[in-house]
């Protein structure tokens, strides 16, 4: 594990350079989360997620968002190279909390800001067997929810097909995501995020691009 | 009881917003998005104690406590009924401990927190049914052992239930189970639906709203997406069916719905009453009317008599 590099030479947290979380930690938090059981439930719907928070650099505030509400000391966190920035890593340590690991299979939570450079989804955890919820999710902030190449999804949650559109993927991205749907129930679980709005795509769906 | 908005006045302020701390539900959201992911199987969740006892719906209480906000409404019933004593005490306490209104009517609300029925009245897509669970495991009645049932859901591998269910067909000429009645959820999880009468079982086929469910004492949190295929089993030869009655509701006569039988007196006097209170109470406002049956209609009156005579 990482040892926080933000660490001033008394060993804190410089809290005067640090950006603030959430307004309202209880209620906040409450609305983000069911702004992500909408999306996880209705796969490829893009959500508007509450509480406008600025985080660090490159952070957009829906990634920030979802960071506050799901993490904690229980989840550890893989952070990709161009977000791990001191002010990242202080940011994450003083308001969720979570440790810091360098090899993506330990993570509970992947964040990744530049999508395009990511690690194969089969580097995170994939779950077991008999435990398929010890898997990893993915916080993929991509430049753009609408610019991208179409990709048609199927499955549970989606009524007929749901079609999403986002961008920055890497080009193995989409054939990745067969691999992860086919190994079901097993496989990671993504949320992209996109400045406030976040949409859900859960292992469980098929998407054809 | 009124079916209008009952708004809570005032908060209690001992407590964290929902009873519950905030790290119990960060650990409890994520089990719910893990459960919604992965339809039907079972996850492992640090269950807390609440404040009353295992099997009063403490599992159903935390998946609630866990999802509602200022801006919901609740509406709990219990075996269709939102005015018996479990229903109306986890109403009172979260329009304590959460703040947020009451309502006895489906289409008001957002979170339905039920015990063991599903609404007669049709859900949307932007409303929650959180089903309280008594056990979680299908498998538990056929297989004691928890790391054997494990297995089986890993590897798909639920002879054992077709077995059961045929032995049910050997012995009685039909599948004899009645509640908690097995469904596949997306071709992959078996899952207990709790012990909703199979009757409600269709009704989870492509349900619009998202159902999530809680048991307490078994610490596991489950989910079905909306628009997510659940099918009960059953064999090609003895397909799946529902309870019928050969009488209707002897109050709104409604002829689909799941009825109560109430015995009346200790003469044989009974009638059949739908389970679901509410929508039974507002088909009689709307001015339908069942049929009493003659002795039914004569013990009803001397019951409902003797109660005015007693309020009077």
């Amino acid at each position: 594990m990482a040892l926080a590099t933000s660490l001033n030479a008394s060993g804190g947290i410089d809290t005067a350079e640090l950006r603030p979380g959430l307004a309202d930690p209880v209620h906040d938090s409450q609305h983000i989360f069911r702004g992500l059981l909408t999306a996880l439930a209705h796969p490829g719907r893009p959500v508007t997620l509450p509480g406008d928070v600025a985080g660090p650099e490159p952070l957009d505030p829906a990634t920030t968002a979802v960071a506050l509400t799901l993490l904690d000391y229980d989840t550890p966190l893989w952070i990709d190279w161009i977000a791990d920035t001191p002010p990242l890593r202080a940011y994450l340590k003083f308001h969720c909390g979570c440790p810091l690991v360098e090899r993506s299979q330990d993570a509970a939570f992947g964040l990744v800001t530049d999508p395009e450079n990511m690690p194969r989804l089969a580097l995170f955890a994939q779950g077991r067997d008999q435990y398929p919820d010890s898997s990893a999710s993915l916080l993929l902030q991509v430049p753009s929810l609408e610019e991208g190449p179409a990709v048609t999804l199927k499955g549970p949650g989606i009524r007929e097909t749901a079609t999403i559109r986002p961008a920055g993927l890497p080009d193995w991205f989409w054939n990745d995501w067969r691999l992860n749907a086919a190994q079901f129930p097993l496989g990671v679980d993504i949320f992209f995020t996109c400045g406030r709005s976040v949409v859900g795509l859960p292992r469980s769906i098929l998407a054809e691009g | 009881m009124s079916a209008a908005q009952q708004q809570a006045t005032e908060g209690d302020d001992g407590y964290n917003f929902a009873y519950l701390d905030e790290q119990t539900k960060r650990m409890i959201r994520r089990c719910l998005l893990k459960a919604v992911a992965v339809p039907g199987y079972q996850v492992p969740f640090g269950g807390r104690e609440m404040p009353l006892p295992y099997g009063w719906g403490t599992g159903g209480m935390q998946v609630t406590a866990s999802i509602i906000g200022r801006d919901d409404t609740l509406k709990v019933i219990d075996q269709g009924a939102d005015d018996t004593t479990n229903a109306v005490n986890i109403r009172r306490f979260f329009a304590r401990v959460a703040e947020v209104p009451t309502t006895e009517s489906t289409a008001e609300a957002s979170i339905v927190q039920t015990r063991h029925r599903v609404p007669e009245d049709p859900m949307r897509e932007d409303q929650i049914i959180v089903y309280q669970v008594p056990q979680p495991e299908p498998l538990r009645p056929l297989e004691p052992r928890e790391i054997e049932c494990r297995k089986m859901h890993a590897y798909k591998e639920y002879g054992l239930m077709q077995v059961s269910l045929y032995e049910d067909i050997a012995r009685f000429g039909e599948i004899a189970t009645s509640y908690s009645y097995p469904v596949m959820v997306g071709d992959r999880y078996l899952m207990s639906p709790t012990p909703i009468p199979k009757f409600d079982n269709p009704k989870m086929d492509d349900f619009p709203a998202l159902q999530l469910f809680g048991a307490g004492r078994e610490k596991r949190i489950y989910a079905i997406p909306p628009y997510t295929k659940v099918k009960s089993l059953d064999f090609d030869d003895h397909p799946f069916a529902v309870q019928q009655w050969e009488e209707d509701c002897a109050l709104c006569g409604a002829e689909d719905t799941f009825l109560d039988e109430v015995i009346l007196d200790d003469q044989g006097g009974k009638m059949y009453v739908c389970s679901d209170s509410h929508y039974c109470a507002r088909r009689r406002a709307e001015g339908h009317e069942g049929k009493l049956s003659e002795s039914a209609a004569r013990a009803y009156a001397a019951a409902v008599g003797a109660a005015e005579e007693e309020e009077a």
